[in-house]
């Protein structure tokens, strides 16, 4: 099945219209002569958590962007919470959050004054409060003072992290969120993610090159190749369809241009 | 950051946490400081000398005393007005926290004013020290021109609210690969403005460039001023006209330029 036949089978974004968090119709993005993105659509439910997959270039950033407003679309549209973005964007950024290893934070500001200025620009209540919550939450407090440019790889994530939280967000995009930790923090970061979405029914879209992590978190996954979605489903799904036992295989599959051939063998 | 700014309301909270982040920036780098203080203390320094040489040898220019020292504070107003909007933007961009700030509630009017903010603070650290060495060691007294003062430096700091507006909409186009326009832009401008010289010293034709440019009206004002003791309001309400123009052109440039940034991808990628 392709992404294409997947969208037939699924409601369509003017169905879902009310529990979507994220609704992409018909989204394309042209870069000169790159298609960098082709045409998806996909619809995200309040409270999911979705993986998006695909190897470099097959458009996962650009889709992410335009999802937050940062890249315009060449023709298609995307509505995030109910608004469309980016033309009502001042209605869903304060309630919206994302990690990306593409930004950092100011290096010479102490990790708490770091996240007093996010927690101000999102309008946060009591940021104090707030911070050392996220600071007890995330482990923060034995580096909490200190300027964020000396903190190690592992560390500077888990405050990527604490910023993204700040405003405790409805929905959360995050791009390679366990880059840079350790087996164990990066084990601690996912409960602390599912954790986090069942508490505050958030939704997440998660971008990762770990297929463990989005076996372990996702409850969907779309795949994405050349900028279209090649193919898009629950973990479980799409690793029967392709008769493979991991995410890994699939994406392996997919990547190697076998996702047919491994759909006709399954078959 | 949204598009359209002026549709909703402009928080002064989210202004006053961009103007803490500038300062939190500010105190924990010495060299930063330094830098604001460095480079006016040495023009005035070398100019007041220039000003005490002429003055001993040229009957005119011991008439006319001040107008070069004055001249150098007032274009340090304007050239230290721009860069103390320009670095803290660049600040940004060199933090590659960006991405950051246009993903938050943030909107570019707020984000521009938390500038014009820093570039007053900027400013007030850098030249408050130079004007205090021209009194002390040159017996200038850039504060003893009272009222016009005032009207002098709102044209100078309003010029470059605007030329720092419009370079930071190219940088962020362009990317860092454009940083070069931010240090070197006003010093084009510089021949033009009549600084050192009154606008009758160029050819007709230049006359018409430089009267179209708000920093010509102040260095002419500043002259009648010290020279022949007539503060020219003429001068000054044409400036501010200008520049009101200026203000409105360099901010819809830098929307234009952030829309086109968005299209291009530009965000995304905001190194060379």
């Amino acid at each position: 099945m392709t992404g294409n036949d997947n969208a037939s089978s699924r409601p369509t974004v003017a169905d879902d219209i009310s529990s979507a968090a994220i609704e992409v119709d018909c989204l394309v993005k042209v870069y000169k002569q790159t298609r960098a993105v082709d045409g998806i659509s996909f619809s995200l439910p309040l409270g999911s958590i979705t993986g998006l997959l695909g190897g470099n270039g097959a458009g996962k950033t650009t889709t992410i962007a335009m999802i937050m407003g940062l890249v315009l679309p060449t023709s298609g549209r995307v509505r995030v919470l109910g608004h469309r973005m980016p033309e009502e964007s001042a209605e869903v950024l304060g309630r919206m959050n994302f990690e990306s290893p593409y930004v950092d934070m100011p290096m010479r500001l102490t990790v708490r004054q770091n996240l007093t200025i996010f927690g101000k620009l999102y309008a946060v209540k009591d940021v104090a409060d707030r911070i050392s919550r996220l600071a007890a939450e995330l482990d923060l407090n034995d580096f909490i003072d200190r300027a964020n440019g000396k903190l190690s790889a592992g560390q500077k994530t888990r405050v990527a992290l604490a910023k993204a939280l700040i405003n405790q967000p409805e929905l959360l995009l995050l791009d390679e969120p366990t880059a840079s930790l350790d087996p164990d923090t990066a084990d601690w970061v996912r409960a602390h993610l599912e954790r986090y979405r069942k508490d505050n029914n958030a939704t997440i879209l998660l971008a990762s090159h770990n297929m463990l992590e989005v076996e372990r978190l996702c409850d969907r996954v779309i795949i994405m190749k050349r900028g279209r979605v090649e193919d898009d489903d629950t973990p479980d799904a799409i690793m029967a369809r392709y008769n493979r036992t991991t995410l890994e295989e699939v994406f392996l599959d997919v990547a190697r241009g076998r996702s047919n051939g491994a759909k006709e063998e399954a078959r | 950051m949204t598009d359209i700014s002026l549709h909703r309301g402009i928080s002064a909270h989210r202004i006053g946490a961009m103007i803490l982040r500038y300062w939190y920036l500010l105190l924990s780098s010495w060299p930063r400081l330094l830098e604001l203080l460095y480079w006016p203390a040495l023009q005035v320094i070398t100019w007041g000398f220039i000003q005490y040489y002429i003055a001993q040898n040229a009957s005119f220019f011991a008439r006319a005393g001040g107008t070069l020292i004055g001249a150098v504070i007032l274009w340090d107003i304007l050239f230290r007005g721009q860069l103390g909007f320009s670095i803290s933007f660049l600040e940004e961009m060199w933090a590659r926290n960006l991405g950051n700030l246009m993903m938050s509630p943030l909107k570019p009017i707020e984000f521009l004013l938390s500038l014009t903010v820093m570039s007053l603070i900027r400013l007030a650290i850098g030249i408050v020290p130079m004007t205090l060495l021209a009194l002390i060691f040159f017996h200038f007294n850039v504060y003893s021109l009272g009222l016009p003062l005032i009207a002098f430096f709102c044209n100078l700091i309003f010029t470059s609210w605007s030329v720092g507006i419009f370079v930071s909409g190219l940088v962020l186009r362009n990317g860092l690969g454009a940083e070069s326009i931010v240090w070197t832009l006003m010093f084009a401008i510089m021949p033009l403005a009549c600084i050192y010289y009154p606008v009758s010293v160029l050819p007709v034709w230049l006359q018409y460039v430089a009267w179209a440019l708000p920093p010509t009206y102040v260095f002419e004002g500043m002259r009648a001023l010290l020279i022949e003791n007539s503060f020219r309001t003429d001068l000054m309400l044409e400036a501010l006209a200008i520049n009101a123009c200026l203000l409105a052109a360099s901010f819809w440039a830098f929307l234009a330029l952030l829309r086109s940034a968005k299209t291009h991808g530009s965000l995304l990628s905001s190194g060379e």
